[in-house]
Formats: structure tokens, C-alpha cells, sequence
């Protein structure tokens, strides 16, 4: 999933950005209608996260409530009634054999879904800054132990290998797991793109003029170089964001991601593969939410990028 | 040149090992009892034991990745007594579940996952390329957006969904396909071909996105150039300018990303051999995972492992030869 977001994102303009470019890329973005539409939808799924305690207090089903009355147990454990067991009561259904509430397990399962994916995100971004900024304006050593590790980490097998890592791992804290698992193979590939701007950046009249007027190291990376750096790193950060929700997903249907009790669309998927055939439902709507998600923040990200080069540009 | 493929090779062989070190380390920190897994449920602490004794599971860390090690080589032999077991080079172990030779397990599921990988490597390389180039050429025609809107979905759709949803369209509710089996061609190709067919495209499709987008800025990118200037300003057709001068540009930086792609595939064969219930190394991993088959697990990281270093290391030498800029810099 990683290796989407690398190989993707070339190398991008190390452009300066004044102050009001800001300004400039909202206001580009709201009057692109794949952003906006893409945006709409990414609020109501967050909403939906953020607020699935409330939603199941309304509709009085929590995501761990059996609900016998609502299968056949005659058959297997089938949803009664056509759709997977649609209702009022239930407006996608109930999990077959045990009856559980779709709507609540999709809204936990969101949470954790955009938590993970998120947080990833955020260590990733942190981790590819830092160690790529260190490589890239200190040079020397510094640069070459970080480089040396930045291909290590690239040549894993990183899908299996994350695989072995979580598979081996004792059950604790799954989520919080996964987001490390994620981020350490995550990080080279923006760690990489900064360093060659940050080393491109470093020889510059404005860095050297800042250097020579009396600027402290802090002043430099902080002040003169990060500044230039932004807008790639935002781009970076959010084409990533559907990657990792892709990732988590994929984990968690082969059973090493989140665990049970636990609810995620991917462990979703992956119980309905025994139903499929005669419940295509309770597989076709937490797909259809992943595929969705990860869609939106595609398109997103997409967007996001063009309305930064159209603001730079300008 | 020489000297540029040794140190490439060296470099190669270390990551090899250094990947091995860490999976082996955490394994062996971090994963539980090896001897109570291999013990089963009948079982007693003398018979743990002995087994630990068997396995050399006492030795320290470092002894004991050194057999490992050794044995992928050399062969090494298990237990002591009368009850020797030798186990041939290359050496993975045994699994803890099935007792099989792990080399013998990956060795009879390799014909399966390989098929996938190389239909699927030709459906996405093909069908990638084709699409860029068309969508490059003309750009923003409605072609372009058409492709565009194919491939921003192929790209978001995750494999297991695709792969569920066809299978339940084509196989169960318009029955215009079977359910996939792991068939060989010289038993019966129509079958070999339905079998295989869902497999491949399901793993071809978020590989193809990927490869449209990037062939269709290539292509852009290059029509821009000054030497296609020239080119049209000679008088050259679009065909002919497209085929002698365009492509080969266009194209070239795609080669670096196949090697990579097609030596990552074991990671994505593993979803879609686990959907479509295909007996290939993908499922063989699925199952090791549930039971916690270790020597399993660790065979195939370092397989994988394996695949990246030599696709990388082909990319390297392949990339010297279609790019003379490389090749110079090698020197």
C-alpha cells in the first residue's frame, strides 16, 4: 500500500510559499465540484465515527447487541426478511447467526478506521520530516546512516512482513500496533522526497544569506527551510491517508489487523466470506464504505495538489 | 560495470541477511513458545522438553540463528539419538502444524501463485500502458476522462472487495464462470483459463491504475519535449513519431516500477488466494498466520524478501542498458 503513495508523488516543486497562498487553495478548492463533492462525504463519514455512541443509543442497537429475534436460526443463521435483514430497525441489516446491527458495527468500525489511519499519517509525516530534514541539511553521516536506512526499510517486503511482525506479536493494544507497524515502513518514502529538497534547499542564496546575516541552526530549518517544504508535505500526508486506510482494511481481513471484539470493515468483509452467496449484503456495504473512503480521500488528495500548484503558481 | 554489479550484489546478499536477522529476532523475542506450538494439546512438560531439547531451543540467540542460517545452506539435522531427522539444503524447517518440510510446502504451491502473478503482471502492464498512452496523447478528450474516472476507481476499489463482488456476480448470480480452482493447463486449458481469469484481473486492476496514471504523464511530459518538436517539424506521422521517438522516454521509468511491483505480488497474491480459495503460497501464509505456524510465517517474509532484493537488483542492471545516462554514471 505504501509503495502507492511513493511512487506517485514525484518530485514536486520546492516553491516558496507566501503568506496568502492559503486563502488561495481554499478558495480553489471550493469551487472544484470533485473536491467539494469528495469533502461532503468525508464529513458525513466522519460525523458518523465521531458520533456512533450517540447513533446507537437512538436506534438502541450497540455494536456487541445480539439480537436472536432478527435471524433464522432454521437456516443457518440467515437475516430474516429480504436484504440482509433491512428494517426499520435496522436500516443495513443484521450480521448473519449472531443478528448484530450493521449500521453500529459500520459507524465503530469508521472510527477505527479513520483513528488508525490518522494517527499513521501523523507519525509518518512526523518521522519523514525529521529524519529527512536531518539528512538532507546536515549532510555527511548523518545523511548517509539515515539514506542507508531509508533503502533498508524500502527493500522489506513491507505487506509481509508486517504480516509476520503482527502475526507474531502478542494481543495488546491492536490499533495502537498497527499504527507503529504502519508508520515505521511508511516514512521513508516522504523521508526521502524531503531530504532531496531540504539538500536542494540548503544550497540556496536565501538559506545562505540567512546563514551568513547570524541565523542559528534552529532558525534556518525552522524559519527559512520547513516553510518551503509545506506544501509538499501536506500533499504527501493526505495522499497518504487512503493508503493506510486501505492498509488497515487489508490487514484486518486477514486477521492480523484489529481483533475482535473490536469492529472494522475489514473483519467485516472477512466474515461474510461464508455468507456471500446467499447475504451479498453484509459483504457489499462495508465494501462499498471502504471503497468509498478510500475514493473520497483519493480524490481529495488529487485536488488538493492541484489547488496547491494553481496557488504557488499564481 | 563489473565492479557497479558486485557492489550491487553485495549490498543485495546483506539486506538479505539483515532481514533475516530481524525476523528471526522477533520471532524469537516476541512470539510465543515455539515447543508448547509443535507440542499440540496432548501434552506433558517432559514432552516439551525433549522437544525444546530437539529444536535446540535452549541455545542462546545467536547460536541458534547461526544454525538457522546454516541450515538454509548446508541442511542440518534435528534431534539426537536414534530419532535423527535430516533435513536437506535449503533448509526452512518444519511446520508446526502439518509437520511438512517447509521448502517441499513452498515448492508444491509455487506453480499456483506464479501463474497468478505472471497473468496478472501482463494483464496490468498491458492494460496500464494502453490506457496512458491513449489518455496522454489525447489529452483531455473524452477518452482521457473516461480513463481518468476507470482508473481513480481501480485504484480505490480494495482487492478483496473486487475480488468478492465478482465472484458473486460472475460466478454465483450470472454463473458465466466457476469457482476458481487451482487446475493445471495440460489437464484442461478452458477450465485453467475460467479459473484463473478472476484471479488475474482482480489482481491487475489497482497495479494498472497506477500504471495508466503514470504512463499518461509520461507521455505528456515527453510530447512536450524539444526533440518531438523536431521530430514533427521533419514531417514524421503521430504513429511513427509515437513508436520511434515518444514511447521509449515515456516508458522506461515504468520498468523501474514493474521490477519493484512484480517482486512485491507475494503480498497481494495472499488476499486474492485467500478469497478465491486458491491453494497457492498466499493461502498456505493465510492459514500459518491462523495457526501460528511459525517456521512458516518466517519462510515466506524471507522468500519475499528474497523476490524484492533480485527484482530490484534487475531493475538496476536492466535499467543500465535501456538508459545510456545510467549506464555511463555506472561506469
Amino acid at each position: 500500500m505504501t509503495t502507492v503513495t511513493g511512487t506517485q508523488a514525484g518530485p514536486l516543486p520546492a516553491t516558496q510559499a507566501p503568506a496568502g497562498t492559503g486563502r488561495r487553495v481554499l478558495r480553489g478548492l471550493a469551487h472544484d465540484k470533485g473536491a467539494v463533492a469528495s469533502v461532503t462525504i468525508l464529513i458525513l463519514f466522519i460525523l458518523m465515527a465521531a458520533g456512533a455512541p450517540l447513533l446507537t443509543k437512538v436506534t438502541g442497537w450497540g455494536p456487541d447487541t445480539l439480537n436472536p429475534n432478527a435471524i433464522n436460526p432454521n437456516l443457518g443463521g440467515e437475516p430474516l426478511g429480504h436484504l440482509g435483514g433491512i428494517s426499520l430497525a435496522h436500516p443495513f441489516g443484521v450480521e448473519p447467526d449472531s443478528g448484530r446491527d450493521i449500521l453500529a458495527r459500520i459507524a465503530y468500525g469508521a472510527r477505527v478506521s479513520f483513528l488508525i489511519a490518522f494517527s499513521a499519517t501523523i507519525l509518518t509525516t512526523t518521522l519523514g520530516v525529521v529524519f529527512g530534514m536531518l539528512a538532507g541539511f546536515f549532510h555527511g553521516w548523518v545523511d548517509q546512516v539515515i539514506s542507508r536506512l531509508m533503502d533498508f526499510l524500502m527493500a522489506f517486503p513491507a505487506l509481509i512482513f508486517m504480516i509476520a511482525i503482527l502475526s507474531a506479536l502478542p494481543s495488546g493494544n491492536r490499533p495502537l500496533l498497527l499504527v507503529i507497524v504502519l508508520s515505521v515502513f511508511g516514512w521513508p518514502y516522504l523521508g526521502r522526497v524531503i531530504r532531496g529538497q531540504a539538500l536542494s534547499l540548503t544550497e540556496r542564496d536565501f538559506v545562505a544569506a540567512a546563514r551568513v546575516s547570524g541565523g542559528k541552526t534552529r532558525h534556518l530549518v525552522f524559519r527559512e527551510i520547513l516553510p518551503n517544504l509545506l506544501s509538499t508535505v501536506v500533499v504527501m500526508a493526505s495522499l497518504s491517508v487512503p493508503g493506510f486506510v486501505g492498509a488497515e482494511a487489508g490487514l484486518s481481513f486477514l486477521g492480523v489487523g484489529v481483533t475482535p471484539p473490536t469492529s472494522s470493515w475489514g473483519q467485516m468483509i472477512s466474515s461474510s466470506l461464508q455468507w456471500y452467496s446467499t447475504d451479498p449484503l453484509y459483504f457489499a456495504i462495508p465494501g462499498a464504505f471502504l471503497f468509498l473512503t478510500v475514493l473520497t480521500l483519493t480524490v481529495f488528495g488529487d485536488r488538493l495538489r492541484h489547488a496547491l500548484d494553481a496557488g504557488e503558481a499564481a | 560495470m563489473l565492479r557497479y554489479l558486485a557492489i550491487r550484489l553485495l549490498s543485495g546478499a546483506g539486506i538479505l541477511v539483515a532481514i533475516c536477522f530481524v525476523t528471526f529476532a522477533i520471532f524469537f523475542w516476541l512470539s510465543p513458545d515455539p515447543a508448547v506450538a509443535v507440542c499440540g494439546k496432548t501434552c506433558t512438560a517432559a514432552r516439551i522438553e525433549e522437544i525444546r531439547h530437539a529444536l535446540g531451543l535452549g541455545q542462546p540467540f545467536l547460536t541458534q540463528f547461526w544454525d538457522f542460517l546454516r541450515g538454509i545452506f548446508a541442511g542440518r539435522t534435528y534431534g539426537s539419538g536414534a530419532d535423527l531427522v535430516h533435513c536437506p539444503a535449503p533448509c526452512l524447517g518444519y511446520s508446526f502444524q502439518t509437520s511438512q518440510n517447509v521448502w517441499e510446502m513452498i515448492t508444491q504451491r509455487l506453480p499456483v501463485s506464479a501463474t497468478i502473478a505472471i497473468g496478472a503482471a501482463l494483464l496490468w502492464v498491458l492494460a496500464g500502458i494502453v490506457l496512458g498512452v491513449i489518455s496522454g496523447v489525447r489529452e483531455n478528450s473524452w477518452w482521457d476522462r473516461g480513463s481518468l474516472l476507470l482508473t481513480l476507481g481501480g485504484a480505490s476499489i480494495p482487492s478483496f472487495v473486487l475480488a468478492l463482488a465478482l465472484q458473486y456476480l460472475l460466478v454465483v448470480v450470472l454463473q458465466v464462470l466457476p469457482f476458481p480452482q487451482g487446475v493445471s493447463f495440460t489437464a484442461d486449458p478452458q477450465l485453467w483459463f475460467e479459473s484463473y481469469l478472476m484471479p488475474w484481473v482482480v489482481l491487475a486492476t489497482g497495479y494498472a491504475a497506477l500504471y495508466a496514471r503514470l504512463t499518461r504523464a509520461n507521455v505528456i511530459d515527453t510530447l512536450q519535449e524539444n526533440f518531438m518538436r523536431t521530430a514533427r517539424a521533419k514531417g514524421l506521422g503521430p504513429v511513427l513519431i509515437l513508436r520511434r521517438h515518444a514511447l521509449r522516454p515515456a516508458l522506461t521509468p515504468i520498468t523501474t516500477i514493474f521490477g519493484m511491483d512484480f517482486a512485491w505480488l507475494l503480498g497481494g497474491a495472499l488476499i486474492v488466494e485467500t478469497v478465491f480459495g486458491m491453494n497457492g503460497l498466499g493461502l498456505m501464509t493465510e492459514q500459518a498466520i491462523q495457526k501460528n505456524d511459525q517456521p512458516v510465517i518466517m519462510a515466506v517474509t524471507l522468500l519475499a524478501a528474497f523476490f524484492v532484493v533480485i527484482g530490484n537488483l534487475v531493475v538496476d542492471i536492466l535499467y543500465t542498458y535501456l538508459d545510456p545516462r545510467v549506464r555511463i554514471a555506472a561506469r
